[in-house]
């Protein structure tokens, strides 16, 4: 039961719903709250975690919320192995910080669009994650949550400061807002550095999801807010997400002119990703990355007509690491093993 | 941080000293403090490396050195976390210590935000008076705008309403 639980592709922000899923990946909303009369985790002893945990698992269970988002099921952290954690980070869930500890817990909805960290770097940490560019959606959902949550909870706010956090580059709203975006586009025409570059005189942020320097793998990017005290939610997910859009303009601009200056070479980059994917007896996750990324590519521009694109989705958590180690039911794989049971998934998921 | 004379041991001891309106500081180690004490604690002796602990005093070493002497001595009452542990962890103790080190998290807050003054959710049940004040904030911007437009009237309309604001967070 757990272990479904930890292992499922129905995950929502995985079903490839929702507006712009051919540059946006995912949207996020992250709240960070803390209990008035608690000192913040990294202070916290055993009867806290106790406090912390009895008092959630109330909340939780109260009727109105249950009535309002639907069961929320509470997971304490020393329950799951290792793996287990970290293959909730791979599918964004919790963060890998959380995933290193094994007090304090986390709490899903069925579908998994709400996780809420409970004593990570604040008490609590509210996410909800959906598909496309849902944004204002993924800040609804987050903000009713939140509230429902206050019905029984004394958060530690304060008039002038707002969201009192652990660490004060939260403070504030306590608001996290993030969109992952795929821009295969703009690295191609090499545009993405100017554009990027751009976003932090806006006050916002921008990580390469996956691979460090300056060629992020995999041509994902999660942008995100910089501050969180001073602008209103709204403020911030209305400013996040106009930003985005523009993007999304570029970006299927920079891929339509490419596609048309180069119609033979791109073509032939993503069958030859296609075929390497269908085919491949070994695979590391760096190469898969990439592959994966020239198939979205070649599904959004109609090169590739045959693979919807959920495949993608699934791809994006089945070739990393915990998720190979877990479902081949192996310890301690060595890289070999993993790549080629890599290579055995990704044809296993195409074939789907 | 390291003694600034024997620069071998850990500076725990802290002078501040004034001269002609001029603030010095210097960090030493126990024994070196000591020897500081005895020796110079009226004149300064020639033989005191005094070009050392000036060329110190002007690298960029002085604010952090004051900073640091001041953050030693606040401690958040309530958790008992101390301003320097923050600076090392980068975390607060809990929410109390905003209080407690206002004085010094508002720059910080400065710097890292550009802000200092929160202007979104409140808690709804605690919320009543917060959503108030918050109301009032932003009228009384906007009324100096209107000022500064020189909108007159409209402007009038907004105090009427801040003054009524007013009123109902008396009540």
């Amino acid at each position: 039961m757990l272990k479904d639980f930890v292992t499922t592709l129905n995950t929502k922000w995985l079903d490839a719903s929702g507006p712009h899923t051919d540059v946006v990946i995912s949207s996020r909303v992250r709240l960070a709250r803390n209990l008035k009369d608690l000192p913040f985790p990294h202070l916290m002893n055993e009867e806290h975690d106790n406090q912390l945990i009895e008092k959630l698992r109330t909340t939780i269970d109260s009727q109105n919320l249950v009535k309002k988002t639907g069961p929320l099921e509470f997971t304490l952290l020393k329950e799951l192995n290792s793996l287990e954690k970290r293959i909730l980070v791979e599918k964004h869930l919790i963060s890998p910080e959380h995933a290193g500890s094994s007090s304090g817990g986390v709490i899903f909805s069925k579908d998994q669009s709400i996780s809420i960290m409970v004593k990570e770097e604040d008490h609590l940490r509210i996410q909800c994650i959906l598909p496309g560019l849902q944004i204002t959606d993924s800040y609804n959902m987050a903000n009713t949550l939140d509230d429902l949550l206050e019905e029984n909870l004394d958060y530690a706010f304060h008039e002038r400061y707002g969201y009192l956090t652990a660490c004060p580059t939260n403070v504030g709203t306590g608001m996290r807002a993030s969109v992952m975006m795929h821009l295969p586009g703009l690295v191609l025409t090499k545009q993405v550095n100017k554009v990027l570059t751009a976003l932090s005189q806006v006050g916002l942020v921008v990580r390469g999801i996956y691979g460090e320097g300056t060629e992020p793998l995999g041509n994902l990017f999660q942008i995100s807010n910089g501050t969180t005290i001073g602008r209103s939610e709204e403020e911030v997910v209305t400013n996040l997400s106009s930003v985005i859009k523009q993007i999304i303009d570029q970006e299927r601009v920079a891929r339509e002119r490419f596609y048309n200056g180069n119609k033979l070479h791109l073509e032939d980059k993503i069958m030859r990703a296609k075929g390497i994917l269908e085919n491949a007896k070994l695979m590391d996750s760096d190469e898969a990355l990439k592959l994966i990324s020239a198939l979205k590519l070649g599904i959004d521009l109609g090169i590739i007509e045959a693979i919807n694109l959920k495949v993608y989705y699934n791809l994006l958590v089945a070739i990393q690491p915990a998720y190979l180690q877990y479902t081949s039911g192996q310890r301690g794989m060595g890289p070999e093993e993993r790549d080629k049971k890599r290579a055995e998934i990704i044809k296993e998921i195409l074939r789907k | 941080m390291l003694c600034e004379r024997c620069k071998e041991r850990e500076a725990s001891v802290h002078f501040t000293k004034i001269i002609n309106n001029e603030k010095t500081e210097l960090n030493l180690c126990e024994e070196c403090a000591r020897e500081y004490q005895e020796k110079f604690s009226f004149t300064f002796e020639p033989n005191f490396p005094i070009h050392h602990f000036l060329t110190s005093l002007f690298s960029d070493a002085i604010d952090t050195t004051r900073d640091r002497t001041l953050h030693r001595e606040m401690i958040c009452p309530v958790c008992n976390i101390s301003y320097a542990n923050f600076a090392n962890s980068g975390k607060l103790g809990c929410s109390y210590c905003y209080e407690n080190f206002q004085e010094r998290l508002e720059p910080l807050l400065k710097r890292i935000h550009g802000s200092t003054q929160h202007s979104g959710k409140f808690p709804q049940r605690a919320g009543g008076k917060f959503k108030i004040k918050q109301q009032i904030r932003e009228l009384k911007s906007q009324l100096q705008k209107l000022v500064a437009e020189e909108k007159f009237e409209k402007a009038a309309e907004v105090r009427d309403k801040v003054k009524e604001l007013e009123a109902k967070l008396k009540e």
